[in-house]
């Protein structure tokens, strides 16, 4: 049986997304163990964290500077936004490196039934960057759900009046993928989004 | 083929049943309650799903066993080595249903590649009198074994609409963009789900046509759509009824409102007003034609639970007599023998008595 303090440490790892009480024991030995080198580094690193932590105020984004690094980047096109519901996919996206413009994070997506509306979004401050000028296309990179398909259609037409191009990411075949395996909502999905070759 | 060497371990209230030198009818006798419905729901669940009982897999091992349970048949088409299937849940995962094809572990929905299972209950029986939201499940089961697309499309169009009824409900105007974009999501899964009820029906009703009046009650099938079934004139139409839907305080379109309409040919008698013999004859006459359309080359396998009870001698014997010609093996159930006294030269019997299986 351990101390109160290393039973609270255990606890609050235990609460991380995809640990569960087990593993948080394994991580608090292994971390007492390692008291001088990796306890002392993770504690410095997640003091930092606390304390330099924002939130973007231009994209939503989450990182230690204001505006963010993404934000700041002039190499960026500022004239292509993509539109991402969470912070998560904007990180999934900019994994990739392959959208060269900058972002735009929801905070979410419309739900009645979870009681978030669009003002408890970033829409009026998409609207709003997008009114300041020098933006060409609004890239659409909700989730394939109902609540992300429907956010995206009240961004469109909220946006139908200004002058952008607005795009969404295609929908269908997964790279790799056999057809064989896929099912018939992503045939269907993929066989409307075709496309004329060459 | 068929379905022979059947086994059942520690399943509800078999410890151990075997089942052997299966025909094309096979007849389980015996009281209510000593298990011959659950050797068909044993059979239900060679298919993907929750069987003909839909219950939940922990109650499907046997009270007094180990707690797992397991069910094995071998599918045999005259030559060649047969196919066997199995599927089992062991003691120490309750929820997890395990399937294995020819020894090798597979998928719950890679079963559907071998059999193809229909079944009728008494369950059923309510069918013609009962809510319209009954005859819509049924309608999408179905459907589903046609065309598989339609769960998907059934889950998104339910989550649409409460999202939808959500938004009426609310004390302040719903926001109209937010309502267009809901409604495009409705319309889209509403017209893909009311569509493929309609072809379900359609193909059934066709199947039907071709078979006589008498003596076995022969349904004429009409699908009564809750709303247009086109894309564009279902998104127009919830549109349109906004203001009627947030006064009722939900939405009075769309194929969350569809019925099935049964009425009884060559009589014009509508379902709810036959007799309970008429409309169990109509009820096996649907679940026949479906069988035949789902099975798409598959072997079929049908599951006839107390079918015979409602029905006199004359239409007894159309039943077997057009279950004779399907190329279904068919699996009945029964208290007493009598009743099947015109198949017991041909069919494989059993007597079902505490759970126990004895050939006769």
């Amino acid at each position: 049986m351990a101390s109160q303090e290393i039973e609270n440490l255990a606890s609050a790892l235990a609460r991380l997304p995809g640990l569960g009480p087990r593993s948080a024991r394994r991580a608090v030995l292994w971390l007492v163990k390692r008291r001088e080198t990796a306890l002392e580094q993770l504690l410095a690193a997640m003091a930092e964290v606390k304390d330099k932590l924002v939130e973007c105020p231009v994209c939503g984004n989450i990182d230690t500077r204001a505006p963010c690094g993404i934000c700041a980047d002039h190499r960026r096109d500022a004239r292509s936004i993509c539109v991402v519901e969470d912070v998560s996919d904007l990180w999934a996206l900019d994994r990739a490196k392959l959208f060269t413009g900058k972002y735009h994070v929801l905070g979410g997506r419309l739900s009645a039934l979870d009681g978030v509306r669009p003002e408890d979004l970033t829409i009026g401050a998409l609207l709003e960057r997008v009114r300041e000028g020098g933006v060409d296309e609004i890239v659409l990179a909700m989730n394939a759900t109902l609540e992300g398909q429907t956010t995206a259609h009240y961004i469109a037409e909220r946006l139908e009046d200004l002058p952008v191009r607005v795009t969404q990411l295609a929908h269908g075949l997964p790279v790799g993928g056999e057809l064989d395996y896929l099912d018939e909502g992503t045939l269907a999905q993929a066989l409307r989004a075709r496309r004329p070759v060459g | 083929m068929a379905l022979d060497l059947i086994s059942l371990s520690d399943f509800r209230n078999h410890a151990h049943s075997e089942l052997s030198g299966t025909a094309h009818f096979n007849l389980l006798t015996g009281e209510n309650g000593a298990g011959k419905t659950n050797v068909l729901e044993a059979l239900s669940l060679l298919a993907p799903g929750r069987g003909l009982r839909r219950a939940p897999l922990a109650e499907l091992a046997r009270g007094e066993g180990s707690g797992g349970f397991a069910i094995g048949a071998s599918l045999r088409d005259g030559s060649g080595e047969p196919v066997r299937l199995g599927t089992f849940v062991r003691a120490d995962r309750p929820n997890r249903r395990l399937v294995q094809v020819n020894g090798a572990e597979a998928s719950a929905a890679s079963l559907a590649e071998w059999l193809a299972i229909g079944w009728l209950t008494p369950a059923m029986d309510r069918l013609f009198t009962d809510s319209a939201g009954g005859r819509r499940r049924f309608v999408d089961r179905l459907a589903l074994a046609l065309e598989p697309a339609h769960a998907r499309h059934a889950a998104r169009y339910e989550a649409a609409l409460r999202e939808r009824n959500r938004l009426l409900a609310d004390d302040a105007p719903p926001d109209p963009v937010w309502l267009d974009g809901v409604e495009r999501q409705l319309a889209e899964h509403g017209s893909a789900l009311a569509q493929a009820r309609g072809r379900t029906i359609a193909a059934i009703a066709r199947a039907l046509a071709g078979f006589p009046d008498e003596p076995f009650a022969r349904p004429a099938l009409a699908h009564a759509a809750g709303g247009p079934t086109g894309e564009s004139d279902l998104a127009a139409a919830l549109r349109d009824s906004r203001r009627r839907d947030r006064q009722a305080g939900r939405t009075l379109v769309g194929p969350h409102r569809d019925d099935l309409d049964v009425v009884m040919a060559g009589k014009g008698a509508p379902a709810t007003i036959c007799s309970t013999g008429e409309q169990k004859a109509m009820l096996i006459a649907i679940t026949l034609a479906h069988a035949e359309l789902a099975a798409r080359g598959r072997p079929g396998l049908l599951l006839l639970d107390e079918v015979a009870a409602h029905l006199d001698p004359l239409r007894r014997e159309a039943l077997f007599e057009r279950l004779r010609a399907g190329g279904a093996q068919v699996w009945l159930t029964g208290t007493e023998p009598a009743p099947f006294a015109a198949i017991a030269g041909e069919a494989a019997m059993w007597t079902v008595e505490g759970g126990t299986v004895t050939r006769r």
